[in-house]
C-alpha cells in the first residue's frame, strides 16, 4: 500500500502522487525494538465538518522518543491531543477508532480522563506556566493528585523534578518568585518540571522548542534524552535536526494522513515515501 | 536635480500627499481633544455646581442660649416634663430684653428650631443636678433663620413678600452683634433619619437604607451572577439554547429599571407579602437588575484568562471544576470584582425601581436591619428635591454630594483593585 520508493516526477505528477498517498495500514508499520506504549488504530477525526486525521495506525514504544514531523496544519497537534484527550475539551471534535495505552481503550466509557491525563502528560508548544511561585507550579500536579503525604514529601517532589529538567540550579533560591518572571527557556524547563512531577508514563511534547534560542533548546534536548530511560516520550517538532537529534522513531504526517513510520535513522537516511524525502530535503512543506 | 534617482515618496506630488495627510491627522485629533475638553468642562461645571451648592448643606446655624432651669418650669422630679418654651424665652430675653409683647414672643420662639427645645429639654432630663441652674446650651435654629444667616434671603425685598418679617431679622441681626450666632459643620446631617424640617433632616437614615439595600443586592447578585457565568462559560455544551440564554441575557441587562421595579412589586410585595419599603425588597429587586451586569462582567473576565492556562491545568489531570476554581476563577477575579463594583455603584444611584416598590415613604427612624422601613440615597434626593422649603435645596445638594462620594468611592475601589491585582501576560 506504500508508495513506491523511486522519486517522482517533479511538478504536477507528483503532486498528483501526494494527493494520491494513503495512510499506513496496520500490517505496514515498522519492527519495533520495544514493547507497544500507546498504539492507534484507524483514528479518525473531524473538527465539525472538517476531517483532520483520516484513519491514522500507529505504535508508539515504551521507553523510545518518537517524533512527528509535517507540514503544518496535517494533523500533529491534533494527534498528539489524542493520546491524552486534550481534544474532549473542544466541542465539535469527533473521534473514531481506537487510542489505546498499554492494550487498554482511553476513550472507553470507564477510563477516567483525569487519571489518563496524570498518566499521559503534556508539554505545550508556548510555555505556559501558571501566574504563580515556582514552587506552586511544579507542586500542583502532586497536590490535585494527593501524590504527598506532606510538606517534606513534597518538597522533595519538587526538588527532584526541577533538577530532573535541569532548572533546579537556576531557580532553587527563588522558588517563591513567580514563574511568569523566568526566561522563556527558563519557563519552558519548568512546565516540563511540572509535568513530570506528576510521574507520567507518557510525556507529549508540542514543539517544545520553537520559542526558544538555541542554548534552551540544546538544554531541553539533553533532557529529553535523559527522560528516554523512564518516560515514553512524542515530541513534535518541525526542527528536523532536532529530530534526528532526539528521536529514535520518526513519522511523517501529511494532510491527516500517516505517510511514512519508521527508525529515525531509515526515515532520515533511505526514506520509503517520495514525500518524505521532498519533505526532509526540504523540497516542500 | 537631474539625474538622481526618482522615488515615489520624494518629490512635489509626494510632499503634496503628506501634507494632506497630517492636515487630516491634525483635524482627527483637534476633534478628539475638543470632545475631551468639553466633557472635562461639563464635568468640573457639573460637580462644581453641585459642590458649591451643596457644601452650606453641611453646615448649620446655631443659637447660644443662656438656659436657666428654674424651678418655676421644671420639676426636678420630672424633668423632661417641664415647660420649655419659657425657658428659651427667658434665655433669650437675656439679649434682647425689650421683646415682651406677644408679637415678640412669637418671634423669639421663631428663632429656633424645633430640635432646640428638645436640645433644651434633653440637656437637663439628662442631668436633673441642672435644675435650678444656669448652663449654655448651642442650639439648632429654624430653617428660615439658617437661611437667612446663611443670606439666602434678601433684605431688600418688601416684608410681606419674604418669609422671615423684620422684627425678626432685627433679633437675628442683635443676637449675631452679641456674638451668639455661629455657623458649624453639622456632623448631625450623616446621623439623623429624615424630618419635616430642613434643619433637622440628616441624610443617615437614607446612607443606612442603601447600605442593607446594597448588601441584600450583593448577597444575592453576587453568588448568583458568578455562578451562572461560570457555567455558561466553563461548563455549558455550545449548544443552542445556551446561546439563547446568552441572548435574553444580554437584552436584560438592557431592560429599563423601572420595569424591574413592576417585576419587584408584583412579585416581592404582592405575592411574596415582604414588608413595604423595606430594604430587603428593594435589594432584590435591584439584585435581579444587577445580576445581567454581574454575569456579563464575569463572563468577560473568564474570557480574559488565556486558555493556555486551562490547558496546562487540564494537562496536569486537573478536572474542569478544578481547573476553574484553582486557576480561572482567581485570575479572573480582579476584573470580575471591578464589574460587580461597577454594578453596585449603578444600583446605589437607582431610584425608579425604589418608587414603584414604595421605598419612598417619609421615614424618620434609621432602619435597623434590612426588614426595616427605610429610604435610600436617591430616593432621599428625589423627596428633598420636591419639598418646597428653601432649606431642603442645599440638602438635597448636600445629598447629591454624599451619593457622588460614594459613588466615586465604589469606583476608586474598583480601579484599584483591577491596578493592583490583576496579572499581565
Ligand atoms: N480547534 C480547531 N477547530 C477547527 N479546526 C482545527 C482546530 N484545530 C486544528 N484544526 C485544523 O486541523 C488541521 C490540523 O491541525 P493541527 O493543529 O493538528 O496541525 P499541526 O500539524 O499541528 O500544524 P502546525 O505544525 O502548524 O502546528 C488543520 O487544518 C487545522 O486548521
Ligand atoms: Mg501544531
Amino acid at each position: 500500500m506504500v508508495a513506491t520508493t523511486e522519486a517522482a516526477p517533479a511538478g504536477t505528477a507528483r503532486t498528483a502522487a501526494y494527493e494520491d498517498a494513503v495512510t499506513i495500514a496496520v500490517e505496514d508499520l515498522p519492527k519495533l525494538d520495544a514493547p507497544v506504549k500507546m498504539r492507534t488504530r484507524g483514528l479518525k477525526l473531524w473538527y465539525g465538518d472538517k476531517q483532520a486525521l483520516t484513519g491514522i495506525n500507529l505504535d508508539i514504544p515504551l521507553n523510545r522518543v518518537t517524533a512527528f514531523i509535517g507540514p503544518s496544519g496535517c494533523g500533529k497537534t491534533t494527534l498528539l491531543k489524542c493520546l491524552n484527550r486534550m481534544n474532549d475539551t473542544i466541542d465539535t471534535v469527533r473521534i473514531e477508532g481506537r487510542v489505546g495505552l498499554d492494550g487498554a481503550d482511553i476513550n472507553d466509557r470507564s477510563v477516567d480522563v483525569v487519571q489518563l491525563r496524570a498518566r499521559v502528560g503534556m508539554v505545550f508548544q508556548k510555555p505556559n506556566p501558571f501566574p504563580k511561585s515556582v514552587y506552586d507550579n511544579v507542586a500542583y500536579g502532586p497536590r490535585i493528585h494527593g501524590l504527598a503525604g506532606n510538606r517534606a514529601e513534597l518538597d522533595a517532589i519538587v526538588e527532584r523534578s526541577l533538577r530532573r529538567a535541569g532548572l533546579w540550579d537556576e531557580v532553587s533560591g527563588r522558588l517563591d518568585g513567580v514563574a511568569t518572571g523566568l526566561s522563556g527557556g527558563q519557563q519552558q524547563r519548568l512546565c516540563i518540571a511540572r509535568t513530570i512531577a506528576v510521574s507520567p508514563e507518557v510525556i507529549l511534547m508540542d514543539e517544545p522548542c520553537s520559542a526558544l534560542d538555541p542554548i534552551s533548546t540544546a538544554r531541553i534536548e539533553e533532557l529529553i534524552d535523559e527522560l528516554r530511560e523512564n518516560y515514553t516520550i512524542v515530541i513534535v517538532t518541525h526542527n528536523l535536526q532536532q529530530a534526528a537529534r532526539v528521536s529514535q522513531y520518526t513519522a511523517f504526517f501529511h494532510l491527516g494522513r500517516l505517510i511514512e513510520v519508521d527508525g529515525t535513522a531509515e526515515v532520515f537516511q533511505s526514506p520509503r515515501h517520495a514525500m518524505t524525502e521532498d519533505y526532509i530535503t526540504g523540497r516542500f512543506g | 536635480m537631474a539625474g538622481a534617482p526618482t522615488s515615489l515618496h520624494m518629490g512635489a506630488a509626494a510632499q503634496r500627499r503628506l501634507r494632506r495627510r497630517y492636515a487630516r491627522e491634525f483635524r482627527f485629533k483637534a476633534v478628539s481633544l475638543g470632545a475631551l475638553g468639553l466633557m472635562a468642562l461639563f464635568l468640573v461645571g457639573f460637580i462644581g455646581g453641585i459642590v458649591a451648592k451643596g457644601w452650606s448643606g453641611f453646615v448649620t446655624t446655631e443659637i447660644r442660649l443662656d438656659v436657666t432651669y428654674s424651678e418655676r418650669h421644671v420639676d426636678a422630679g420630672d424633668p423632661a416634663g417641664g415647660g420649655f418654651r419659657p425657658i428659651v424665652v427667658e434665655a433669650l430675653r437675656k439679649v434682647i430684653p425689650e421683646a415682651t409683647e406677644r408679637d415678640d414672643m412669637r418671634a423669639l420662639l421663631g428663632l429656633v428650631s424645633n430640635g432646640g427645645f428638645v436640645a433644651v429639654r434633653d440637656a437637663v432630663a439628662e442631668d436633673p443636678s441642672l435644675v435650678g441652674k444656669a448652663v449654655e446650651i448651642w442650639v439648632p435654629a429654624a430653617s428660615d433663620i439658617d437661611m437667612l444667616v446663611k443670606g439666602h434671603v434678601d433684605r431688600g425685598l418688601p416684608e410681606d413678600r419674604r418669609r422671615t418679617d423684620d422684627r425678626t431679622i432685627g433679633f437675628v441681626d442683635r443676637l449675631e452683634a452679641a456674638g451668639d450666632i455661629r455657623a458649624t459643620f453639622n456632623w448631625d446631617f450623616f446621623t439623623t433619619g429624615d424630618s419635616r424640617e430642613p434643619e433637622l433632616a440628616g441624610i443617615g437614615g437614607a446612607v443606612l437604607g442603601s447600605f442593607w439595600m446594597l448588601l441584600v443586592t450583593f448577597l444575592v447578585s453576587f453568588p448568583t451572577g458568578v455562578a451562572a457565568a461560570v457555567f455558561l462559560e466553563e461548563f455549558a455544551p455550545r449548544k443552542k439554547w445556551v446561546d439563547v440564554i446568552e441572548v435574553n441575557i444580554n437584552n436584560l441587562a438592557a431592560v429599563p429599571s423601572i420595569v424591574f421595579g413592576l417585576l419587584g412589586l408584583a412579585v416581592f410585595l404582592n405575592v411574596m407579602h415582604l414588608p413595604r419599603s423595606a430594604p430587603v425588597v428593594g435589594g432584590l429587586t435591584l439584585a435581579l437588575m444587577t445580576l445581567p451586569t454581574i454575569v456579563i462582567a464575569t463572563r468577560a473576565a473568564l474570557k480574559g484568562v488565556p486558555p493556555s492556562i486551562r490547558e496546562a491545568a487540564l494537562g496536569l489531570g486537573a478536572s474542569p471544576a478544578q481547573v476553574v476554581s484553582h486557576h480561572v476563577l482567581p485570575l479572573a477575579l480582579p476584573r470580575l470584582l471591578t464589574g460587580a463594583i461597577v454594578g453596585m455603584a449603578q444600583a446605589l444611584g437607582e431610584s425608579a425601581p425604589l418608587l414603584m416598590i414604595g421605598m419612598v415613604a417619609f421615614i424618620v427612624d434609621l432602619p435597623s436591619g434590612p426588614m426595616d422601613a427605610a429610604t435610600a440615597l436617591p430616593v432621599q434626593i428625589y423627596l428633598w428635591a420636591d419639598s418646597p422649603e428653601r432649606g431642603f435645596v442645599e440638602k438635597t445638594s448636600a445629598a447629591i454630594v454624599v451619593l457622588l462620594a460614594f459613588l466615586v468611592a465604589m469606583n476608586g475601589v474598583a480601579v484599584y483593585l483591577r491596578q493592583r491585582f490583576e496579572i499581565r501576560w
